[in-house]
C-alpha cells in the first residue's frame, strides 16, 4: 500500500523540518518547555510519516532496526556514562559536574529577564541529548516492530 | 580493605553497576553470546559485591544516605532550603540492606542458571538486559527514601517483569501471562502515585522521612493508606489479589520465576516501610495489624488449598508461592498490631516480627530454589505435568536432592530454613493468639503433603521409557541451584546467627520510626 | 467550586477507566481503559501544583514571583513515559495474542485456568 505521489513528496520536504524541530526542543531542554523525551517523540513522529507515506518495504530498508536500536543503546549509555562521571569525579552519581565550569554547557545562569543563554546547566543538556537519542530510537523501533507485525499478516 | 570510595557511594553503585550492566548488554551482544553473557555474570557478581558491602557498612554503621547530585552524599538537607530535603535521597537502612542482599544473592544464582537453560533460545541480548532491568528495580525499590522514586522503581520492576514474562512469545498462553501481569502491575502502580499526589497535596514532600514526620492521619491519608496497601499487596500475591500469580509464575522462564519471587516481596517490603516508616504510631496499629494478618491467614490458607490439587508443578509451587507470603504477612501484622505496647512488642512483637522478616530472605532461597529445580525437570523432559513425569529420581539425582532440601525447608522441617523462620512465627503467634498459630501449623503439614505428592511423582517410581534418554541437568545450572541449596541449609543450620547478625537489626529498624525519621532530616 | 473542576475530572476519568477495564471484553478497549486512568492521574498531579494567577515555572523569565509547582509536572512528565513504555508493551502483547489465537476477546483468551 503507497500513498500518492503528492504525499510522499510533501513526507519527504517536511521529514528534515521536523527533524530540525526535535532536535531543538532536545537542546533548548534545560530553558523553555520540552527536553529529551519530547523532543525525542517529535523525531518519531517525522520517522511515523515516512513510514506512513511511503511503504513499509521502502522505509525498512532505508532505517534498519538494528541501526535504530543501536542509538537506543548508545543513547543509553550516554546517560549512564555521564551520571558516572560526576562519581568519578568526586561528587555524587548525577552531580552535575559540568555546570559553571567554563566549559562546554558551563556558563553560569544570569539572573533576572533575559532571554537564556543555551550554553548553561552543565550537564542536563548532554542528559537531555541522550534521552533524545534513546526515545527516537526506542519509539521509531517500536512502530517498526508493530508495522512488521502487520506487513506479515497483510501479506 | 575495601576503598573508603566505594563505602560511601555503595548505594549509587548498587543502582548503577546492574544499570551500567543492563545498557552494555545490547551492544556486547553483537560481539558474541560469549562475551555477553560473561559481561552480565560480571554485571550481576559486582553487584552482589556492592551489596554485600553495603549491608556490613549499614549493620556497623547505622542507616546511610545518599544524596544524588549534591557535592557530597550525605547533604540530605540543603543550608537554604529551609529543613527539607529536595534531591532524590536514598535512605537505607537495616531493613533495606536486608532485602538488597537477598535478592542480589538470588539474582547472582538465577543467572547462573539461565546461562545454561536459555542457551538453545533467541533474543538473549534482551533477556539478559531486561533481568539486569529487573534487579535495577528491586534494588531502587528497596533502598530509595523516597516516595516518588519507589514508584519509579516499581514501573521499572512491573515492565521488565511483565516483559521476561511473556518472554517465550512462541507460546500464546506466556504472552496472556504477561499482558494480565502487565495490565495488573500498571494499575497497581497507578493506585500508588495517586496516593502519593494525595500526600504531596498535603505535605509537601515527597521523601519518606518528611511526610512521616509531618502525618496527621487525615482522611485523605487514609484514602491513599488504602490504595498504597491495596496496591502492593496486590503486588506482593497476596490473597484476594493473588490471581495474577500463578499465571505468571507458571509461563515465565523458570529462572525468571525464582526472581519474580524477589520481585513481588521488593512490593512486600513496600507494604511493610509504608505501614512502618511512613505511617508509623499514627496508624490505628490493632486495626492496621488485624487486616495485615487476616490477609495473611487469607492467603497461607486459600493458597495451599489451591496448591495441592495442582497438575502443573510450576502452578503449584506458584500457589505455594502465594502461601508462604501470609506467613510474612502474619509475623508482621501481629508485630503491626502491638506496635503502641512496648512491653508486648518485647514479649513477642519483636520475634514475630523477625520471624516475618526471617521468612522473606528464606522463602526467596528456598521457593527460587525449588522454582530452578522445576525449571531444570521441564528442561530436560519437556514437560511441567506431574501426572506425566515419573520416575527421574534415577537419571537426575542432584536434581532431585535439591528439590528434597527446598521441600522440606518449605514444610518447615528441621534442620533447613524454612523451620527456623516458622517456628519463631508460631511462637510468637501463639502469645497473641493461639487460633492463628494453629492454622500456620495446619498449613505448613498441608504444604508437606503438597509436596509429598509432588516429589514422588516427578521422581519415585520405576524409569519411564519416554525418559531414558534424560540426563543431568547442565554444571551451570546445577552450581545455581547450588548456591541457593547451600544458603537454605546455612541458614537452617545457624538461624541464630542469621537472626543476631542480619535479621534482627532489620526489624529494629522498621519498628523504629524516629530513628529513619532522623537519620535522614538530621536530629530533629 | 472551579478549583475544585480539575479534581472532580480526574476522579471522574479514573472511574470511567476502571469501569472501561471491567466491562469491556476487547483487550485493546482494556488497555485503553488503563489509559483513562492514567490519564486521571496525570490531571490530578497536575491540579495539585496549580496557583490560581501562577506563571510557567521558567526561571530564567520569571516577572513575578507566583509560580505554578514544577515539581508535580515533572513526576506528571515521568508518569507520561512510563505510560508510554507500558501501553506499547501491552500493545504488542495483545497483537501477539490476536495472531496466536485469532481473537482479541477477553473471554476467549483464557486458557490459564486453575
Amino acid at each position: 500500500m503507497t500513498m500518492s505521489k503528492i504525499v510522499r513528496t510533501a513526507a519527504g520536504w517536511l521529514f528534515p523540518f521536523i527533524l530540525v524541530f526535535g532536535f531543538y526542543i532536545v537542546m533548548h531542554g534545560h530553558l523553555t518547555p520540552g527536553g529529551g523525551f519530547q523532543g525525542g517523540a517529535v523525531i518519531a513522529t517525522g520517522f511515523v510519516l515516512l513510514i506512513v507515506a511511503g511503504s513499509y518495504g521502502d522505509i525498512s530498508r532505508r532505517i534498519t532496526k538494528a541501526s535504530l536500536s543501536g542509538g537506543e543503546t548508545l543513547g543509553l549509555l550516554l546517560f549512564i556514562v555521564t551520571a558516572i562521571t560526576g562519581l568519578a569525579l568526586g561528587g555524587t552519581f548525577f552531580a552535575n559536574w559540568l555546570a559553571d565550569g567554563g566549559l562546554i554547557f558551563g556558563n553560569p545562569v544570569l539572573f533576572g529577564a533575559n532571554p537564556g543563554d543555551l550554553n548553561t546547566a552543565g550537564v542536563i543538556p548532554i542528559m537531555n541529548l541522550a534521552v533524545g537519542v534513546e526515545v527516537l530510537g526506542a519509539l521509531s523501533v517500536i512502530v517498526l516492530y508493530m508495522l512488521s507485525g502487520i506487513a506479515e499478516e497483510g501479506a | 580493605m575495601i576503598p573508603a570510595f566505594i563505602l560511601q557511594h555503595a548505594p549509587a553503585l548498587l543502582l548503577c553497576v546492574p544499570m551500567l550492566g543492563a545498557f552494555a548488554t545490547p551492544l556486547l551482544g553483537r560481539l558474541g553470546a560469549g562475551i555477553r553473557n560473561a559481561w552480565a555474570l560480571l554485571a550481576m557478581l559486582a553487584t552482589l559485591c556492592v551489596a554485600g558491602i553495603l549491608t556490613s557498612e549499614v549493620l556497623a554503621n547505622g542507616t546511610l544516605i545518599y544524596t544524588f547530585g549534591a557535592a557530597a552524599p550525605s547533604f540530605a538537607v540543603p543550608l537554604d532550603s529551609g529543613g527539607i530535603p529536595i534531591r532524590i535521597i536514598f535512605a537505607v537502612d537495616a531493613m533495606g540492606a536486608f532485602m538488597a542482599l537477598s535478592a542480589s544473592i538470588v539474582g547472582t544464582a538465577v543467572l547462573l542458571y539461565s546461562i545454561a537453560s536459555q542457551k538453545k533460545n533467541s533474543g538473549q541480548d534482551g533477556y539478559y538486559g531486561l533481568l539486569l532491568l529487573l534487579t535495577v528495580g528491586i534494588l531502587g525499590m528497596v533502598c530509595t527514601g523516597d516516595l516518588f522514586n519507589f514508584f519509579v522503581f516499581l514501573e521499572i520492576n512491573s515492565l521488565a517483569g511483565a516483559a521476561l514474562v511473556a518472554y517465550r512469545v512462541d507460546k500464546g498462553v506466556a504472552v496472556e501471562a504477561g499482558l494480565k501481569y502487565a495490565v495488573l502491575s500498571t494499575l497497581g502502580g497507578l493506585l500508588v502515585l495517586f496516593a502519593i499526589a494525595l500526600l504531596y497535596g498535603q505535605y509537601d514532600a515527597l521523601n519518606i522521612a518528611m511526610i512521616a514526620s509531618r502525618m496527621q492521619f487525615t482522611l485523605l491519608d487514609k484514602v491513599a493508606l488504602v490504595m498504597l496497601l491495596v496496591a502492593l499487596a496486590m503486588k506482593a500475591g497476596s490473597v484476594p489479589m493473588h490471581f495474577w500469580t500463578p499465571d505468571a509464575y507458571s509461563m515465565a522462564p523458570s529462572a525468571i520465576t525464582a526472581f519474580l519471587v524477589v520481585a513481588s516481596q521488593a512490593s512486600l517490603y513496600g507494604v511493610f516501610r509504608v505501614v512502618f516508616s511512613l505511617y508509623g504510631l499514627a496508624l490505628d496499629c490493632l486495626t492496621v495489624g488485624w487486616i495485615i494478618i487476616i490477609l495473611g491467614v487469607l492467603s497461607m490458607f486459600v493458597g495451599v488449598t489451591m496448591a495441592i490439587p495442582q497438575k502443573d508443578v510450576k502452578r503449584l509451587m506458584a500457589y505455594h508461592a502465594v502461601s508462604q507470603t501470609g506467613y510474612m504477612l502474619l509475623g508482621v501484622g501481629v508485630a503491626l498490631a502491638v506496635l503502641g505496647n512496648q512491653d508486648l512488642l518485647a514479649a513477642y512483637g519483636n520475634i514475630a516480627m523477625q520471624g516475618g522478616i526471617f521468612h522473606i530472605i528464606n522463602h526467596a532461597m528456598y521457593k527460587g530454589l525449588l522454582f530452578l529445580t522445576a525449571g531444570a525437570i521441564f528442561y530436560r523432559t519437556g514437560t511441567r505435568n506431574l501426572n506425566r513425569l515419573g520416575g527421574l529420581g534415577h537419571s537426575m539425582k542432584w536434581t532431585m536432592i535439591f528439590f528434597i532440601i527446598g521441600a522440606l525447608a518449605i514444610a518447615g522441617i528441621p534442620p533447613f530454613n524454612g523451620f527456623a523462620s516458622k517456628l519463631m512465627i508460631y511462637e510468637s503467634v501463639f502469645l497473641f493468639n493461639p487460633l492463628l498459630s494453629i492454622i500456620a501449623m495446619v498449613v505448613s503439614i498441608l504444604t508437606l503433603a503438597s509436596f509429598v505428592k509432588v516429589f514422588h511423582s516427578i521422581f519415585m517410581g520405576p524409569a519411564l521409557p519416554e525418559y531414558a534418554e534424560v540426563r543431568e541437568a547442565p554444571l551451570p545450572m546445577l552450581i545455581g541451584m547450588g548456591i541457593l541449596a547451600l544458603m537454605v541449609i546455612l541458614f537452617g543450620v545457624f538461624p541464630q546467627q542469621v537472626v543476631d547478625i542480619l535479621v534482627a537489626p532489620a526489624a529494629a529498624a522498621l519498628t523504629d520510626q524516629g530513628g529513619y525519621i532522623a537519620s535522614v532530616l538530621g536530629g530533629a | 467550586m472551579l478549583y475544585d473542576l480539575p479534581f472532580l475530572a480526574a476522579a471522574l476519568l479514573m472511574v470511567i477507566g476502571i469501569a472501561t477495564m471491567l466491562l469491556r471484553r476487547n483487550l485493546i478497549k482494556v488497555v485503553m481503559g488503563l489509559s483513562l486512568v492514567e490519564a486521571g492521574v496525570n490531571l490530578l498531579l497536575v491540579a495539585l501544583g496549580y496557583r490560581g494567577g501562577g506563571i510557567a515555572p521558567i526561571f530564567t523569565n520569571a516577572p513575578q514571583d507566583l509560580m505554578v509547582l514544577p515539581t508535580v509536572q515533572a513526576m506528571t512528565l515521568t508518569n507520561i513515559v512510563i505510560g508510554i513504555a507500558t501501553t506499547a508493551l501491552m500493545l504488542s502483547f495483545v497483537m501477539v495474542i490476536y495472531r496466536r489465537y485469532g481473537t482479541a476477546d477477553a473471554d476467549a483468551v483464557r486458557r490459564l485456568r486453575g
